[in-house]
């Protein structure tokens, strides 16, 4: 069952393309992140599922209604802000009931939404208060009580928690996972977080200037990405990119060495010669252990960046930087030549001219 | 130098305590001594010299029983709660409108403003040629044919602070709309945007969400436009010289006439004085708001 | 299966991309109608002086101030300038323009430079005390000029500077002192302040820095300081009547003059061509400035 369906979507600000020709169809009851660098359309993008901005062509439709011409209120959905945008003058539940009061629902049924709404965000001891008397987290959650309280199908975030600190953040991250888990709403929420994409999607959209770059699992933009800006984009430390060539064996070859290919799943049957191959930090093993993979190679270590749970080490491969992540508990020291290997079943090769996955 | 350790307090940061000189010296012997030294003498009979000869509280008598001193207040009373009321109003309405996304805003700004930048000399002269009973709007529309129309605020005593109002309005609403207009530019827009989700119309957004966040903005511009309002002077000069009669006389004229023309200073001092007190009533609540609040947050 | 979704053009009738609205909808009448009454209320006066200094007497007479003048003569503006009588002089405005000149362009330069470098010495050279005077001066702005009229009198007197053109330039540098001092202070406050530390680590004393560092960062605040101060100046009236003599009385000073004398028979036309040019020069720096001028008056005014 589709609960917002994108259709052919484009919006320009005078001459400039912002989203071009978008389509995306989210399923009831999914959690879709819409991910990207700032200026990417993406907050574009839910303005205009919210009804806020005004499309130059294409269509939406919510739970099945062409709604591409409607209010934001005639929507169904409700929205929380980065910036919270609560009413600064209102107590908490002058907040959630304004909108309500002014639909003209009747007074037990906001009363009831309200303690509803409440009781889901445990803001109950926060009802009286006024917005500045709270702190950010709380702030928050008012915010998307005011959303919870319009009882509607369709949720939609804008960033809700950049303005936050980091382990409010992650605090705030679990919880509306949780929420999400018991209301069971269509959600769509924007972020630049990668962090929080990976953590909270059913599906991410990666976008870039106005386009899709790739709508899939978080699973498999993680692991499969289709191009090199989404696999440049996905993960921290990034992918590790080799320039070279594949072939006529079908093997790839940088400087003088060569990985076998004969295990990677290329997905077309193209063949380019110039080819990027990448591999991620995580999925390269070192020591005695590397030897055991299909591919590895001596590596020269030049920074080791402990971080606690894991360590990060900067060598050189071949004359080119190459990371990888080994356990936090490894001693390995900068000038120390060391081991490293992967099995290209886990790397993701891309044509070097298209940029594509192959 | 290094041995002696700490050089004198005193002359620590002497160059920046050399260049804030000026500074001290109007804050401290022009701004304060200046006004002291004038607070001091309206209570002395000086008249063509200032003298120290105490009266007590003579001059403020004599000026509370001269019936141009109790015209001249009841019209900037008059002038003054006529002037806030519509410079607040139609300033934030005006605002209102451009921030509505127009097209040729900055047209549209740069006419309602250019008034500000002309003197109050230039603008009483201006409305006085338009107001002129003769020439003006009244004999325009009597040659329509409306031969009893009466529209002549300058010669008539009961109205001829709108005649200034209208004028003062010109000049400065303007000026109100930039500060309203910079005001509203300062609200975080997803304020619009989530009273537009939760479906309130635009006016009642306007009212009882975006009014109640500007309060500050009108707070600091009613204390501007008091300021103002206070020192009204040059349009009257100009517009009407005080007339018809006294009709039109302000405060800071009966000064300036006490003082420079009258050659009775002790009265110029007293007025002086109180124009001083009005000022404080207004300025003193506004200062604790805004800077004694400040310290709770 | 999923990327077959980006692709596929698969639009349903109904309603599609912009919702199409009538370009002279209500809400746009009531928005350019009324904006339009406004504006043309706004600029009536400046036509009607336009107009009508554009008139010969006989035209003014018979006609209504708003018609266009059938007969265009700048006699009136000629008059204005190099004839116009007040009380004995017969010279026209041109004596009070260059007045004001004079007056303007000393009293401008002095007020900037003092006002920077005091801005400058509160913002990053904090010395003890200098609050209580910045606070005072603030406070001092809000003061009815009234109440120091009389004393400044007898400052200039014992300087010897009562009457002369540089007493109203000490008296507009003390008055223009406050706004100026803040407009200043916010913006030397608003530049990093690493940059200032940097310059003092490298060895670079108070005056060295404000010449060296600051000055060439501070053009726009200078422009808008100085926006502020022609016009200020140019149109003041209070103090070119307190503190001069009639021979050097600004142009605002002798334009009230040459219109409100009670003597001989009223020329309108000449009148509002003498207007027009006293309000010239803050017209042009208006027009000139454009947002420049919204910013002073609105960096000066909201944060005071």
């Amino acid at each position: 069952m589709t609960s917002v369906s994108i259709k052919d979507l484009c919006l320009n600000f005078g001459t400039v393309q912002v989203l071009k020709n978008l389509n995306i169809d989210i399923d009831e009851g999914e959690f879709l992140v819409l991910l990207g660098p700032s200026g990417c359309g993406k907050s574009t993008l839910l303005n205009c599922i919210a009804g806020l901005l005004e499309v130059s062509d294409g269509q939406i439709f919510i739970k099945g209604n062409n709604v591409t011409w409607e209010e934001p209120k005639d929507r169904g959905i409700g929205m929380v802000f980065q910036s919270y945008a609560l009413y600064p003058q209102m107590s908490v539940e002058g907040n959630l009931a304004f909108g309500l009061k002014n639909a003209r629902v009747p007074k037990d049924d906001i009363a009831r939404r309200i303690a509803n709404a409440a009781e889901v965000l445990q803001i109950e001891p926060l009802l009286k208060r006024k917005p500045a008397q709270l702190s950010g987290g709380q702030r928050q959650r008012v915010a998307i009580g005011r959303a919870l309280v319009r009882d509607v199908d369709v949720f939609l975030f804008d960033e809700p928690l950049s303005n936050l600190d980091a382990k409010l953040r992650a605090e705030l991250r679990v919880e509306i996972k949780r929420l999400h888990h018991r209301l069971k709403n269509t959600m769509i929420y924007v972020t630049h977080d990668q962090i929080e994409a990976l953590t909270l999607a059913d599906r991410i959209a990666i976008m870039r200037s106005g386009i899709i770059q790739q709508l899939a699992s978080p699973h498999e933009i993680y692991n499969r990405p289709v191009n090199l800006y989404v696999a440049g984009f996905m993960g921290s430390p990034g992918m590790n990119f080799l320039d070279g060539e594949i072939d006529d064996s079908g093997a790839f070859t940088f400087g003088g060495m060569q990985i076998p290919l004969d295990r990677y799943p290329f997905s077309t049957a193209d063949r380019p010669r110039q080819a990027k191959f990448g591999i991620r930090p995580e999925h390269v093993v070192c020591g005695a252990a590397a030897d055991a993979e299909p591919f590895s190679a001596e590596a020269d270590i030049e920074v080791v960046e402990p971080m606690g749970a894991d360590t990060l080490v900067w060598a050189v491969l071949d004359g080119r930087e190459f990371r990888f992540r080994v356990d936090g508990q490894s001693e390995l020291r900068s000038g120390e030549k060391i081991r490293v290997g992967f099995d290209p079943a886990r790397a993701s090769v891309f044509d070097a001219t298209t940029e594509l996955r192959l | 130098m290094t041995t002696r350790g700490r050089p004198n307090r005193l002359f620590y940061n002497l160059s920046a305590k050399i260049a804030a000189l000026p500074m001290m010296f109007t804050a401290l012997v022009v701004f304060l001594g200046g006004t002291v030294w004038t607070v001091v003498y309206s209570f002395t009979n000086s008249k063509l010299l200032p003298r120290e000869n105490f009266v007590g509280l003579d001059q403020y008598e004599r000026l509370w029983s001269t019936s141009r001193w109790i015209i001249s207040i009841e019209n900037l009373m008059i002038y003054g709660v006529f002037s806030l009321i519509f410079s607040l109003v139609i300033g934030f309405s005006l605002a209102a409108l451009l921030d509505q996304k127009i097209r040729y805003e900055d047209t549209f700004r740069t006419i309602l403003l250019y008034p500000f930048a002309l003197s109050f000399i230039v603008t009483g002269l201006v409305w006085q040629w338009i107001l002129n009973p003769q020439f003006g709007i009244q004999g325009i529309v009597r040659g329509w044919g409306w031969e009893s129309f009466t529209f002549d605020p300058l010669y008539n005593p009961d109205i001829v602070m709108f005649g200034l109002l209208i004028a003062g309005l010109w000049q400065g609403t303007g000026f109100i709309m930039c500060l309203m207009l910079a005001g509203l530019r300062g609200i975080d827009e997803d304020i619009w945007k989530a009273a537009r989700v939760d479906g309130i119309p635009m006016w009642k957004t306007y009212l009882l969400i975006i009014i109640p966040m500007m309060r500050p903005v009108f707070i600091t511009t009613l204390v501007i436009i008091a300021a103002g309002i206070v020192k009204l002077y040059d349009l009257v000069v100009a517009q009407t010289s005080g007339g018809p009669g006294n009709a039109s006389e302000v405060p800071a004229k009966y000064v300036y006439d006490y003082m420079f023309q009258a050659q009775n200073l002790g009265q110029g001092f007293a007025a002086s004085t109180m124009m001083l007190l009005t000022v404080l009533i207004v300025l003193i609540p506004w200062a604790y708001l805004e800077f004694g609040g400040k310290k709770h947050d | 299966m999923t990327d077959a979704a980006i692709v596929s053009p698969r639009l349903e009738p109904g309603p599609r991309g912009q919702k199409p609205r009538r370009k002279l909808s209500r809400r746009n009448i009531f928005l350019y109608g009324t904006l339009i009454v406004v504006a043309v209320y706004y600029l009536l006066p400046l036509y009607v002086m336009v107009v009508t200094s554009l008139k010969g007497m006989p035209e003014i007479r018979l006609g209504n101030i708003f018609a266009p003048p059938v007969e265009i003569t700048f006699e009136p503006w000629v008059k204005a300038w190099a004839t116009a009588c007040t009380g004995l002089n017969c010279d026209g405005l041109s004596r009070g323009f260059w007045n004001s000149v004079q007056i303007t362009v000393p009293s401008v330069m002095v007020s900037i430079a003092i006002a920077s470098i005091n801005g400058y010495a509160l913002a990053n050279w904090r010395f003890k005390g200098a609050d209580v005077f910045f606070t005072i001066l603030i406070f001092g702005a809000f003061i009815p000029y009234q109440v120091m009229l009389y004393p400044i009198v007898i400052l200039l007197r014992e300087m010897g500077l009562y009457g002369s053109l540089w007493g109203l330039v000490v008296v507009h540098t003390i008055f223009g002192m406050p706004i100026l001092t803040l407009l200043f202070r916010n913006y030397f406050t608003s530049l990093p302040e690493e940059l200032f530390k940097a310059a003092r680590v490298d060895g670079a004393g108070f005056w060295g820095i404000f010449f060296k560092i600051m000055l060439p960062m501070s053009l726009p605040i200078f422009v808008v300081a100085i926006i502020l101060q022609v016009t200020g100046i140019w149109n003041d009236f209070l103090f070119g009547v307190v503190y001069t003599k009639p021979d050097i009385y600004p142009m605002t000073v002798q334009l009230n003059n040459i219109v409100n004398s009670v003597q001989g028979v009223k020329e309108y036309n000449v009148n509002m061509a003498a207007t027009i040019l006293t309000g010239l020069v803050p017209l042009i720096v208006y027009f000139i400035s454009g947002k420049l001028f919204v910013r002073g008056i609105a960096a000066g005014a909201v944060k005071g």
